[in-house]
């Protein structure tokens, strides 16, 4: 606990002072925003060098062997993607359809299936809380943290054959591209062209293969200005927020059907995940 | 006669699914689909209900064309919002640039963890450059910097400011900003302040 208050602060210093240099550089507006643009680029090198995300990483690994639930059994016989119990390389397959459930699940919806299925919760308790809180940690976000860390280097390989995820597939394109609420944004309105940036933030053109590749690969990740690992689910619920539409309901079919249209489109890109994040 | 009639049908039906592809991925999903599950995968937040996905005309005919459009959709779009186009009744145009400053600043409102009871900002400097001191501007927008001074400090060019900030539909069919006048982001006052943060020849914005 000590660790991550003390990893927060640090950042949040390095970040301060980061503020301080910029503002004081103003020779002119665009080449300072340049200079501005770098100066980020060191700050999240630096902050490579330490992740805190290793703390969840061991959390979720306890988690994962623990005997849990109702049924007091652990997730070892859970089947992610790969087959009762395989945790190495799952999360590269992921989101994919599954036969016992007749669903195509992501990684947060499998394990709220193991929860129900294996260890006996209901789906309610399963799905109380997913996002942590200085108040509250996550079960599930320390899992994904586990999960996703053992598949660091590996190459994404979301199959996207079966029916149901070609379906899942066209109906998270269609999110992407859906514009609306009271600012007529979309997915697309951020993230369909190239270069671009909010503020001093640089954002990603999800419409061409490199740039969702290094995107979707560095989901999880620990977010310094948060303290606290971000799953997936997360990232997706948080813009929906930014774009004024309400609440993306946690592991919802619409949720999975976009992670679908992102992870297939990200295929071959190399995972980084759980990454560091400002 | 009725089997090639039928035929014509199909194949000007597929012809319209062709033009209405986005991508280069086969449109299997009717937008009907799509949006059932999409409306089934959000729950009312805060001031952010479900008919927040529900789509005008302008918004729908964006999403069916995200790239390119063809010609005849993009002055459609651009007609059926000029049509919706309102000054203020008064004619003043211009309001107080240092008000317009903070509005341009302040990314607050319309979200659900946003307290509905404050005013909304304008959040102009996450996508436009707009004053030299402010080094921290996004580019999805393009710079406006010197709007005024390299464009004229006349009135029919504080009337555009004003016309582009209340909706930038009625001159750029599928822009990616914000009809702030027509959607009710910002008050008739706001948008003011910032025509004039825009178009006050002792704005920042124009030194």
């Amino acid at each position: 606990m000590n660790k991550i208050s003390q990893a927060a602060f640090a950042a949040a210093l390095v970040m301060a002072s980061l503020t301080g240099a910029l503002v004081a550089t103003s020779s002119s507006a665009q080449s300072s925003g340049d200079a501005a643009v770098k100066e980020i680029e060191k700050y999240r090198q630096a902050l490579g060098d330490g992740n805190p995300a290793e703390l969840w990483e061991a959390r979720g690994e306890d988690l994962w062997k623990q005997k849990r639930g109702p049924n007091k059994v652990s997730f070892e016989q859970c089947d992610i993607g790969l087959g009762p119990g395989k945790v190495k390389g799952a999360y590269a397959v992921l989101p994919k359809y599954f036969e016992d459930t007749d669903k195509v699940e992501d990684l947060e919806s499998r394990l709220v299936t193991c929860m129900v299925m294996l260890q006996g919760y209901t789906y309610q308790q399963a799905k109380k809380g997913p996002f942590g809180s200085p108040e509250h940690k996550s079960d599930i976000e320390a899992l994904v943290a586990y999960v996703t860390a053992e598949s660091r280097g590996l190459k994404m390989n979301v199959a996207g054959n079966h029916p149901k995820e070609k379906e899942a597939f066209e109906i998270g394109k269609k999110m992407f591209f859906h514009r609306g609420g009271p600012h007529d944004f979309g997915c697309v309105t951020c993230h369909g062209a190239d270069n671009t940036r909010i503020r001093l933030q640089d954002l990603p053109n999800l419409t061409r293969k490199e740039a969702a590749q290094r995107a979707y690969t560095s989901w999880p990740a620990y977010r310094v200005s948060q303290g606290e690992l971000r799953s997936f689910q997360w990232r997706l619920n948080d813009c929906f927020r930014q774009q004024r539409f309400p609440e993306l309901e946690f592991t919802s079919q619409g949720s999975i059907a976009l992670t679908m249209y992102l992870a297939k489109n990200a295929t071959g890109g190399v995972l980084t995940a759980p990454s560091i994040k400002r | 006669m009725n089997h090639i009639l039928i035929a014509k049908v199909v194949i000007a039906g597929f012809a319209g699914c062709t033009l209405a592809s986005a991508g280069a991925a086969e449109q299997v999903v009717k937008p009907s689909q799509a949006e059932i599950v999409m409306k089934a995968s959000f729950k009312d937040r805060g001031q952010a209900k479900l008919d927040r996905l529900e789509q005008d005309e302008t918004q729908r005919l964006c999403s069916q064309y995200p790239e390119k459009r063809p010609a005849d959709v993009a002055k459609k779009i651009e007609a059926i919002n000029m049509k919706l186009m309102k000054y203020p009744a008064d004619g003043k145009l211009m309001g107080d640039w240092k008000e317009g400053e903070k509005i341009a600043q302040s990314g607050v409102g319309k979200q659900f963890s946003d307290n509905p009871a404050n005013p909304s900002g304008g959040n102009c400097y996450a996508c436009h450059q707009l004053t030299k001191e402010e080094i921290s501007f996004g580019n999805i927008g393009p710079s406006l910097y010197n709007f005024g001074k390299l464009r004229g400090y006349t009135d029919a060019m504080q009337k555009y400011a004003y016309g582009k900030i209340y909706n930038a539909e009625a001159y750029s069919a599928c822009t990616n900003m914000p009809r702030f006048g027509h959607n009710g982001i910002l008050t008739e006052q706001q948008m003011r302040h910032v025509t004039a943060l825009l178009m006050d020849p002792n704005s920042p914005v124009n030194k």
